[in-house]
């Protein structure tokens, strides 16, 4: 099998997987895809499989959809990636495969925003359409607050920065839940603990394991399947009534905060070789 | 042993580092990646982008 890692930036993470693809002695081309091109020949694909760890979003659904066009099988799936990476399209897949979810709105404008919160109510939260690492996630908790924050979203550069994602604020204790999911697979749960309301291991919360009960890992992997994701983390939040809401399926998933939570309990680069393995078989 | 582009300071590296690896300057703490290995040379890091992480 010729397999490719696909990656602009090696972090702990990317280590972790070459460390595990060396460890079984399998073989593999680390691609920089910053150098990356593709022309549309019709000729024998690359690599058979290639694992996509791009950081940049627009680069990890373009070289997918470049690669897949090549012939290469690319994990996860462009159309994963794209579903993923988009906010409201991810919320389709999870509403459609009765996923339960934060009452969420789309407006085309920052106009139409402010009608859709008048419908969806305050506190609110209004968040990119394509966005990471919680930049930019806003808590609206009144009208006044909106007003002021969706002018600078008009003022942003861009048409699709206008396009607005809202989403009811869900209330939680001081944490979100982590469940990664490989290969069809709940491979255990963290909890995020934040001194502020996005819990986001990149805005500095801390994770700790918590029990993956089968009701958490059931609604993970349908989350994860539901926009197709064969490597996903997904992120849920509890409501004040104890129901589990998912907020996001993530398709590049960085996984060290989790692995160092879950200890020898498992091996994340691992079970993601052992999927990208079997994808190929 | 590589220098860093912003201080100068000559780096040192337990594990001798991959391609593309981000590393820390000991020294002026900046952001480095390893642009080539034979010999290895390092450039200050990209910057964040807007649609990077997860």
């Amino acid at each position: 099998m010729r397999l490719a890692v696909l990656a602009s930036r090696v972090r702990l993470d990317e280590k972790r997987v070459f460390a595990a693809l060396d460890r079984r002695a399998v073989g593999y081309e680390y691609v920089d895809t910053r150098v990356t091109w593709s022309v549309l020949s019709g000729g024998t694909p690359r690599w058979d499989v290639v694992l996509n760890r791009e950081i940049g979003y627009a680069r990890a659904v373009h070289a997918a959809w470049a690669l897949e066009a090549e012939g290469s099988r690319v994990v996860n799936s462009a159309i994963a990636t794209e579903v993923c990476g988009d906010k409201w399209r991810t919320s389709i897949a999870l509403r459609e495969a009765s996923v339960p979810v934060p009452r969420t709105a789309l407006a085309l404008t920052p106009q139409a925003a402010l009608d859709a919160l008048e419908v969806l109510g305050y506190p609110a939260v209004v968040k990119p359409l394509v966005g990471s690492w919680g930049r930019l996630v806003t808590l609206l908790p009144d009208r006044a607050t909106a007003e002021a924050v969706l002018e600078h979203v008009a003022a942003l550069p861009g048409p699709q920065s206008h396009v607005v994602y809202l989403q009811e604020f869900v209330p939680k204790a001081d944490r979100d839940i982590r469940v990664l999911v490989v290969g069809g697979e709940a491979l255990g749960a963290v909890s995020r603990y934040g001194d502020q309301w996005r819990t986001n291991v990149a805005r500095g919360a801390r994770a700790q394991r918590c029990e993956l009960g089968p009701a958490l890992a059931k609604l993970a992997l349908t989350a994860a399947g539901a926009v197709g994701a064969g490597i996903a983390g997904v992120d849920l939040v509890e409501a004040p009534d104890g129901r589990l809401l998912v907020l996001e399926v993530n398709h590049g998933v960085e996984f060290s905060g989790f692995q160092e939570a879950m200890g020898t309990r498992t091996d994340v680069a691992d079970r993601i070789v052992d999927y990208v393995l079997a994808v190929e078989s | 042993m590589p220098k860093c582009p912003e201080c100068a300071y000559g780096l040192s590296f337990a594990e001798t580092p991959r391609l593309s690896e981000i590393v820390e300057c000991a020294d002026c703490h900046s952001e480095l990646e390893v642009i080539t290995l034979n010999p290895m040379v390092l450039a200050l890091a990209p910057e964040v982008e807007e649609d990077w992480g997860e």
